[in-house]
Order: structure tokens, then sequence, then C-alpha cells
């Protein structure tokens, strides 16, 4: 494709948007789809067919607008519907030139909406995933365009390091220092890889982004190719996500087409194709070293760095690692410049972050707010606080990586240093939510569980290690525990952190630390109503033996 | 080729080994495309068993050790085959929180399998998921290959049963 296709090709399918007099977008994610939303577009088709309005009316399947509680969504124009079943078709079209469904509306001037800030999402809900077509005209690879047209990859660096954009994976690092040590690594073969294993139990911001643009995350990883002096992509999906995986191929198969990658992209001299490799459910494949031994087709085990894999990454080559949202955050940059994105957020942490709000929460789903938002904000005004009049305990942030918040550091912000400080990790973005049935010890007891099957057994300190801590903490919730216990899971908890090889081993202790920093109370509970009932039983034994005497 | 006339004969006469074959060939045989490999064979005949990985192994030029090694590894490869209908459970943070453990539970007593067993009949197997990614939607399952967002132990009772109907049907 010539630079000028790319143009007339996104005028003329904004062209052939506006002739229609009206759009319906339905939320085919895998959310909306487990309630029935491919039942749904397919009844809104037929009924504009077969009223004869396929010209006036578009319908249209489209990516998550986020409030996946109230799923399945539905766009008419400018008018939200919520939980819309198929029998609503006809409602639906009705409402197309009257007056809106009132049983359905879902207000968009709730928090929930009003609040966010859309960047990277700023396409899912209003672009078709599986037509190349409908994401031009809706701006897709124009960044891509103006990077190879007009600018060097010592440019594009710099214009991603200034931006301050950091990994949103996880750890935070620089983006742009990234890029540029690739960049400056020697070697003819480079690789950029997508890590879009998204182990992280209740977090899937990263399903989203694949299942509803995946042409913006092929153009952010085209982008950092180029940038870096690649030629070959891969993108690491989990199995577990297929409708994922099956957009992607679709997306690379017609972005091959349309030699929008391949050979000469754009005229220019800049080749680079990308491949999908599948995860096979291993969560230590998120890290770095260990992903990359996936996809050389080995068993999943991470190695000691350095060497890093800017170095010497898949198949002793340099290669970039990113998260799907890291890359999905390179277009934006692109189009709208760094300074513009670098003036949201705080001083360390730029940009805008997706979180997936999930748990004991009224309004589920996945949000995109500016850095900096205070965690308040988060849970009570866009989540809508928590349902059935009960109160909030504690959020989870990070995964098994992270730890919880409490009530009464709710006033603390959202960016990594924040809330490292506060004994969890930004991690990729779930935030699970827990009310006072919750209980923490239990909590600490289950992400162990998770850490010690999923440790890969080798370096000793994680894989007996977790193990031990897991028993232990069995130990203390099912009311068997002692304080020698709980000094004993303390010190493995350090040992654990400081020996361990990756940062699966190095940061699994952390749901017990931060469990016990803002809940000790609660293992103590646990532990005083173990060592009540020991003295009850004892105490029952000594009864018995005082009865048999007299008996004797 | 010469690849294609030292390729090993497969362990059957199934010819649904050419849609296996047809990965591994895409990938030009080489040892990397081990997991491409084994999803393939997974996705075509439902599980992995010793002469299928001995091909694969021998196709790829990969030691038997290896493939074993690297399908015991990940979750995903099961070495025993799956009843004809598969129920998971999710189980990640969020379905956890919002009570998956009672589907697990009521599913495992309902049927007298647990986690990774199949019924004796051959008809159900219940697995666990670490996370679908369909949080949103706590607690869910996936039954034959279908997510149930948001439903409770006896709508996923309900769910199975109709699943179980069906196949007994055709």
């Amino acid at each position: 494709m010539k630079p000028e296709e790319l143009t007339s090709m996104m005028e003329k399918a904004r062209a052939d948007m506006q002739a229609f007099d009206h759009h319906i977008n339905v939320c085919t994610e895998s959310g909306c789809i487990s309630l029935q939303s491919d039942l749904l577009l397919k009844t809104l088709g037929d009924e504009v067919k077969h009223r004869g309005l396929t010209e006036k009316v578009c319908v249209k399947g489209v990516g998550c607008m986020g409030l996946c509680c109230n799923g399945p969504l539905v766009k008419a124009n400018t008018t939200l519907y919520q939980n819309v079943k198929s029998e609503h078709a006809p409602a639906i079209v009705d409402s197309l030139s009257s007056q809106p469904v009132q049983e359905l509306l879902c207000d968009t001037q709730q928090p929930f909406f009003t609040r966010q800030k859309l960047i990277v999402r700023e396409n899912s809900g209003r672009v078709d995933p599986e037509s190349l077509i409908d994401c031009i005209a809706h701006g897709a690879y124009q960044a891509l365009l103006k990077v190879l047209t007009s600018m060097t990859p010592q440019q594009v660096i710099q214009e991603i390091a200034d931006s301050g954009l950091r990994g949103r994976g996880g750890a935070g690092f620089p983006t742009g220092l990234k890029w540029a040590t690739v960049a400056k690594a020697p070697g003819t073969r480079k690789y950029v890889i997508c890590n879009g294993d998204e182990g992280d139990p209740g977090a899937f911001m990263d399903r989203s982004m694949m299942e509803g643009d995946p042409h913006r995350v092929l153009e952010g990883m085209a982008i950092a190719a180029y940038a870096v002096g690649a030629q070959q992509g891969v993108i690491y999906v989990r199995a577990e996500y297929p409708l994922a995986v099956k957009r992607l191929t679709k997306a690379i198969n017609m972005a091959h087409r349309h030699d929008l990658i391949g050979h000469n992209i754009f005229g220019t001299k800049f080749d680079f194709n990308v491949e999908i490799r599948l995860g096979a459910g291993a969560f230590v494949c998120g890290e770095e070293t260990a992903l990359i031994a996936s996809v050389e087709g080995k068993r999943g085990l991470p190695r000691p760095r350095p060497p890093y894999p800017a170095n010497s990454g898949l198949f002793g080559c340099p290669t970039l690692i990113n998260n799907v949202e890291t890359y999905a955050n390179i277009a934006p940059i692109i189009n709208n410049g760094a300074a513009s994105f670098a003036q949201i957020g705080t001083e360390k942490s730029k940009g805008t972050k997706i979180f997936a709000l999930t748990g004991k929460i009224k309004n589920t789903g996945l949000i995109e707010v500016p850095m900096g938002i205070r965690l308040k904000d988060i849970i009570y005004d866009i989540a809508g606080g928590i349902p059935d009049g009960r109160a909030f305990k504690a959020v989870q942030t990070g995964g098994p990586s992270g730890g919880c918040i409490p009530a009464d550091m709710l006033d603390i912000t959202v960016d990594y240093e924040s809330l490292t400080k506060a004994g969890s990790i930004m991690g990729s973005g779930g935030m699970i939510v827990m009310d006072e049935t919750s209980n923490m010890v239990d909590v600490a007891r289950f992400f162990m569980e998770f850490c010690m099957t999923e440790s890969c057994g080798k370096c000793v300190p994680c894989r007996v290690g977790t193990y031990e801590m897991h028993e232990l903490l069995d130990r203390i919730y099912e009311k068997r525990g002692t304080l020698d216990d709980l000094q004993l899971l303390k010190d493995l908890c350090g040992m654990v952190k400081q020996t361990s090889l990756c940062g699966l081993g190095q940061s699994a202790p952390n749901p017990v630390l931060s469990t016990l920093r803002y809940f000790e109370h609660e293992y103590l509970d646990l532990i005083n109503q173990a060592q009540a009932s020991e003295a009850d039983r004892n105490a029952a034994a000594k009864g018995e033996s005082i009865k048999l005497e007299v008996l004797s | 080729m010469s690849i294609s006339a030292t390729l090993p004969r497969p362990p059957t006469d199934d010819k649904r080994w050419k849609i296996v074959e047809t990965t591994m060939r895409r990938n030009d045989f080489q040892p990397d495309a081990l997991i491409e490999s084994l999803h393939s064979v997974q996705q075509t005949f439902g599980f992995l068993d010793i002469p299928s990985m001995r091909w694969v192994a021998a196709a790829l030029k990969v030691p038997l050790s290896k493939v074993y090694g690297v399908a015991t590894f990940y979750h995903f490869f099961t070495l025993k085959p799956q009843g004809k209908h598969v129920c998971v459970v999710c189980l990640g943070t969020a379905c956890y929180i919002k009570g998956g453990r009672r589907l697990f539970d009521e599913v495992r007593n309902r049927y007298a399998i647990s986690e990774g067993q199949t019924t004796k009949d051959g008809q159900l197997s219940l697995l666990v998921a670490r996370c679908i990614g369909a949080c949103g939607l706590a607690p869910t399952a996936v039954v034959d290959g279908k997510v149930l967002g948001k439903r409770s132990p006896t709508e996923l009772l309900s769910a199975l049963d109709e699943a179980l109907e069906r196949k007994q049907e055709s």
C-alpha cells in the first residue's frame, strides 16, 4: 500500500460510514458474548434486513464498552442500552427514528463514564475489530505512516521517551529506555514480542484490547520494530483466550493482504512480519525470560538476568518485550505528540491506565483513568461502591504479585510509586474489591495456592517456600495455627522474596506481607481461636481422666 | 523435499494426522514449533498420548523427554482423554471472591468427580481454569467451549443437564 492509498481508503470508508442514517454497535467481546450478544447481533441484523433498511442502518459488532456487569451493551446512535436481549431487537430498531427504549437505557452521564479518559481504548466499542476498513476509517495505521515517512528510528525513540510512558505490564520500566537499549544492541536480527500472556487472575484489559482493537496492537508493534530495527514480531497469547487469538489472526492476515505489514511497508524499505504463538497455561510465562523460552518451544523456565532480553533474547537475538497495553499506547503518542501524553498523569507516571474492576463492587468492567486519580474515586465514584449495604474492606491490586490496600488508605493516588509504597503494585491492572465478608487470611491463602501451583520448580526458594507458606496459611486459616507458625510464615516471606530467581517467587510473599501489614489481627484472631479450642480440648481430656480416676 | 521424505509415519492411519502435519510443515519442522504442534494434536484428538508425542518428537527432531517435559509442564495440555462434554469452572480471583468455589463443589458433588476427572460413562469432564478473562461477569464457567457468565450453582447444573441431554438425543 502506498501512503496516499491509506488516506484515500480512510476517506472512502468514512464517506461510506456517513452514508448510513443510523448506527447500531453491539459489544461482541467474550464477556458480552457469554450473555449471548452474538445472537443479539445476528437478530438485529436480521431485523434490519427484514425491514429493508440495510442501506440506512449499519449494524456491527464492536469491542468492549466498559460496563461489563450490565451487558450485553448496545449503542444505537448516541443512546446506550444495557442488559439487551435478542427479543429487544425490534424495539431498538423502532427507536432509531423515535423515542429511546426507556427500560433498557443506560445512563452515560454517570461517573463511570464521565470520569474516564479514553486514549488507549478510544476506539474500543466504536470499531469493528474484524474489519480492517472500519479500523482504518477510525485512524488505524496513521501513526505508522507518520513514523515511516517522516521520522527516523531515533526520533521515534525520543518521542516515546519524552512521553514518559512506562511499561504497563506491571513493573513500570520506562518504555523509551527499553527501546533505546534494544536499538543500541549489536546484531542484525532483532525481535519484538508482545506479551499477551495475561496470567493475573482478575485482569482482562489485554484480552479486551486484543479482542476489541487488534490493529492498534499490531500498529504499536510495527512502530516499535521500526524504532529498534527489528523485522520480526511475535504475539504471545494465552490459549485461554480463543477469541483474541481468532481476531488477532484475522487482523494479521488482513494487514498482510493490504501490505500494512510484510514487505516494503508504505513503499519504504521497512519490512515487518508478525506471528502468533500460543501459550499453554503457565503463569510464569508472563516473566520475560520464561516467555522467550516458551516461544522457543521449551518449558517456560525463567533464567537469571543479565543478560537481559534486550541484548540476548529470542534465539539469542536482541529482543524487545512489551505488554499489550504498552503497544496500544504507542499510536496515540505518535499521533498526538509526546507533550499531550505527558500532560496527563503525575510527575513520574504519565498517561492513563486501564483497570479491570471486579469483585464485590457495583460496576464491574473495564475503565481507563488518568494516572494520579485517587483510589477512593475509582472505588466509590466510578465503580459505584459496595453493593448490598456492606462495608468496603480492601482492594487487591497487582494479582498474585500485588497486595491488599485497606479502607483507611483509599486516599492514595493511583500511580506506580504510591501503590508500591502502600505495599502493593500497579501490576497489570486488576482491581479486586473485597467487602467485610471476605477473610484476608483466606485471600492470602488463595494467592499462595496460586503461586505454589504456578511455581515452575526451577529454584528451591520458590518451589519449596511457596509450598511451606501455603501449608502454614492453611493451618492458620483452619484454626490449627500457633504464634510460632505465624513467625515462621514471616521469616519465610523474607527468605522467598530475597532469594527466588524470578519475579514470580520474589513477589509471591506480597499478598501475605500486605495482609499481615494491615490485617494482622485477622491472623491473630484465628490463632487465638485455635489456642482456645486447644485449651478446651485439654480441659476436656483432663476432665475425662479425673472422671476415670473417680470411677476406678 | 528431503524433509517430507524423512517424515516418520503417523501413529495410525487416521487422516486427521494430516492436520498436525500441516501445522508442523508451516513451521518448517523447526523444534521451536513444539508447543504449536502439541496444540494441534490436542485440538484434533482431544489429548496427548505417548504415540502422538513420539511422532511429534521424531518429526521435529526433539528428544521425547523434552516433548514429555513440555506436555506435562503446561496446564493446558492433558495426557488423558476428555469426556464428551467438558465443564470448566473458573477459580480466578474475581470468581473465587464471588463464589466460584460453590459452582465447583456443586458440580463435583453431583457427578462425583474431582478436578481433572471424567465421569465413568465418559460423558463429563470437570476442569478448573485459572482465569478466563470474563471477570466482570464472575462467577463464570465454560460448558463445551461456551462461556457462561453470572451463573448460580443451580443455573450451571441445569446448563450441564441441557448439554448432556443434547448429546444423548443426537
